[in-house]
């Protein structure tokens, strides 16, 4: 029954855990950057300059460049990871300890596995085949995605409980409250697209994500066919990632600090790195279901050459949509305010739940009319 | 001679079993909870090995996703303390549900599980008005593949489908109507 | 009693009750916002420009013909709200050339800087115009007693102020005009 093991299974284990460890490094790294970007392009807004200190020995004596890292603030991250790092520990003597050690993991490990199914571009083999570059490219990536990524809860509830804070517990409770509400306006809103992708004789399911991603090459976007299913995934991306304005867990200005209100030092920066991976991870998810994925603009064919150039200039171009979107997701925090609590359950409710069951309905009928005008009348 | 296979299924096998004991044995509720958690996600990597991504990944959704975080939400809004659980059961009426229960599960493992009416798709126990749907339309050939639930769900099983939902908006609405039943009874009172 | 006014609020319009063309205007507002000038004062290299009546680092000042002008009547140390000023009096030599009619002089005069709130009370009470709070604003040290400003630090810092009264100048003046009190 095992057959879709292969006959060397430690090399293509050994491989696996390679490229794993690749797609770890790439989204840490992009993880780290997005708090660089979030500093700096909130510090422009407010018109400051951001950090423009952090510099590694000898590089600024480079010419030019040197200085110019610098004054980017290119090793920053680096500075701040470090800090992590190296301050104390201190556990409060009044935590649940196993529970405060667990959960910071629980946090970061659906961060880090969402990954494995996420494609990120198109690999063109010299014989002409073509085949997605992801680590898993699942039929059902997206209820992957969506299963796992639903699990990252359990950190920041355990956290908020197991601190034994009411603050931080208030947290733990807010965040799960906010998750289960916006999971079901944002499960919803992406049905629309499974059906309108699933044309009738599809090879792949709809519910492959490297499959819609590759169903919006030459035609439209996603957004464009559907504005407001690609409108309420993004609010529910926003919910869903604890961004502003819905950063319920955290709203320093109430709870102090939210759920990591009795964190520091090392498992803190944990907290904060699964933060931004998801970000990262939303960011990239919206950009192959609605904006089209490694594929060129929509309504036009990708100019590159189906080799290993077109490939590379296929996963650049992904990438700068995802980081277009991580600058979306700090624009939108550094412009609006946090929504009260009782205005997020009102928005995830009454108006985002009930929104996306209309665009659902919408959308069968409208499918139904496209695939059998006669079944309708 | 163990072959990888064998020892993946082991190790979730006693994943999930082990799991499902923890959660009746531990004292603290969270504890159970988390318990209850690790046995549902080994039951999902069991439904993996069994080339069955798409239940797989629904069981990790639907229930350690949602299910049990509502779970979890109750038990720490409620500060459920450790000694709730050491409650003897005193009331008979429970004792005599409980052991009713028992017996069914060990009728279902012992009797459904050895019945070959059970196993083979052929012979399925259901009425033969949900045979027939299943025959009117072109059929699918069975897999894993999600459109083929799917074409399952929407032909031969629409009726329990059907009537699980309507279980499930029944249900919904005695909540709603028990909720709002106690809110009404305080502004009389 | 005053009357209150109750101001009706205007009803929203629809762009306004659908949410998205406000976040869009916002939007716009912090992204031109990017490219307007920084107003941040890189520190260490550029320094703020200092208003005149500036209350910073208090110090003691010399009078311009480089006289020491504190006469430690311990004034200051009386009204200083923290505490933070200590002042051991001593006597001035009496064969001082440029100092008669001046008998006493602080001996040792200290301020703690970790203690000092800059509230000025001490420049208004002296009666010598001797403490000034000048535009020094950044003290830093590694230890607390690199914190505490010495007599012989305080004039360092303070200088010498330009004085509209020169007092004994005056006092010398009119004794030798005969009229000393």
């Amino acid at each position: 029954m095992m057959d879709w093991l292969p006959e060397n299974i430690w090399f293509s284990v050994g491989l696996k855990v390679f490229f794993a460890l690749m797609m770890v490094g790439a989204v840490m790294t992009m993880a780290g950057y997005s708090v660089l970007a979030e500093r700096k392009v909130s510090a422009w807004m407010q018109g400051r300059v951001g950090p423009n200190r952090t510099v590694l020995p000898l590089v600024d004596y480079i010419p030019v460049i040197g200085p110019l890292l610098k004054k980017l603030g290119i090793f920053q991250p680096l500075a701040d990871g470090l800090k992590f790092l190296f301050k104390e520990e201190i556990v409060p003597g009044h935590v649940n300890k196993f529970y405060y050690y667990l959960a910071p993991l629980i946090a970061l490990v659906p961060a880090l596995t969402t990954m494995t199914v996420l494609p990120f571009g198109q690999m063109y083999w010299p014989d002409g085949s073509v085949t997605t570059l992801a680590l898993a490219d699942l039929e059902v990536g997206i209820l992957f995605v969506f299963a796992v990524s639903s699990l990252g809860v359990y950190g920041i509830a355990l956290a908020g409980w197991s601190s034994n804070n009411k603050y931080s517990f208030l947290g733990g409770i807010r965040s799960s409250a906010q998750m289960i509400s916006y999971e079901l306006a944002m499960g919803l809103s992406l049905l629309p697209v499974f059906l309108w992708v699933s044309v009738p004789g599809a090879q792949t399911s709809g519910l492959s994500i490297s499959g819609i991603a590759n169903f919006q090459e030459g035609s439209a976007w996603l957004f464009l066919v559907q504005p407001l299913s690609a409108l309420i995934f993004l609010i529910a991306l926003f919910a869903e990632t604890n961004r502003l304005p819905f950063d319920m867990p955290e709203s320093e200005t109430d709870l102090v600090g939210g759920f990591h209100t009795e964190y520091g030092s090392f498992k803190f920066g944990i907290f904060f790195v699964a933060e931004y991976a998801h970000i990262v991870i939303g960011s990239a998810i919206f950009t192959l279901l609605f904006l089209g994925g490694w594929h060129f603009l929509p309504f036009m064919s990708d100019p590159w050459p189906p080799n290993w150039i077109g490939t590379l200039l296929g996963v650049g171009w992904f990438l700068a949509k995802t980081i277009f979107l991580i600058f979306f997701f700090i624009w939108i925090r550094w412009t609006l305010p946090r929504f009260r609590y009782d205005q997020v359950m009102h928005l995830g409710w009454t108006k985002l739940l009930p929104l996306a069951l209309a665009n659902l309905i919408i959308y069968v009928l409208i499918v139904t009319l496209i695939d059998q005008p006669s079944s309708l009348f | 001679m163990m072959s990888t296979v064998d020892l993946l299924f082991w190790l979730f096998a006693t994943l999930s079993v082990g799991g499902g004991l923890s959660m009746v044995f531990s004292k603290h509720p969270v504890s159970a909870a988390m318990f209850m958690i690790v046995s549902l996600v080994g039951v999902a990597a069991l439904f993996v090995l069994l080339e069955s991504f798409f239940l797989a990944v629904l069981q990790v959704l639907v229930y350690a996703g949602a299910v049990m975080v509502l779970f979890l939400f109750i038990i720490m809004l409620l500060d459920v303390g450790p000694d709730a659980a050491k409650q003897k059961i005193t009331n008979w009426k429970t004792g005599i549900f409980g052991f009713f229960t028992a017996a069914l599960l060990v009728y279902l493992l012992v009797f459904l599980g050895n019945s070959n009416d059970f196993v083979n798709e052929g012979t399925s126990s259901w009425p033969a008005l949900i045979e027939d749907s299943a025959t009117s339309g072109q059929s699918l050939p069975f897999s894993t593949n999600v459109s083929s639930f799917g074409y399952g769900l929407m032909t031969k099983y629409m009726l329990p489908v059907q009537i699980a939902g309507f279980m499930l908006l029944a249900a919904m609405i005695g909540v709603i109507i028990l909720s709002k039943k106690d809110v009404q009874q305080k502004n009389d009172g | 009693m005053a009357k209150t006014v109750v101001l009706e609020r205007k009803p929203l319009s629809l762009s306004e009750r659908t949410y998205l063309p406000q976040i869009v205007t916002g939007l716009k507002t912090t992204f031109s916002n990017m490219f307007k000038p920084k107003v941040t004062l890189q520190y260490p290299e550029e320094r703020p420009v200092i208003p005149n009546d500036y209350r910073g680092v208090p110090t003691l000042v010399k009078d311009p013909n480089g006289r020491e002008k504190c006469v430690s009547c311990q004034l200051c140390e009386f009204v200083c709200p923290p505490k933070a000023i200590r002042i051991t009096p001593g006597s001035v030599p009496e064969d001082q050339e440029d100092r008669e009619h001046v008998e006493k002089a602080p001996q040792e005069f200290e301020i703690n800087m970790l203690r000092c709130i800059y509230c000025g009370y001490c420049q208004e009470v002296c009666p010598e115009e001797a403490i000034f709070l000048q535009e020094q604003y950044s003290s830093s040290g590694y230890s607390r007693e690199e914190m505490i400003n010495n007599k012989q630090k305080l004039y360092e810092l303070g200088g010498t102020l330009p004085d509209r009264h020169y007092k004994w100048d005056r006092k010398k003046q009119a004794e030798l005009d005969g009229n000393a009190h």
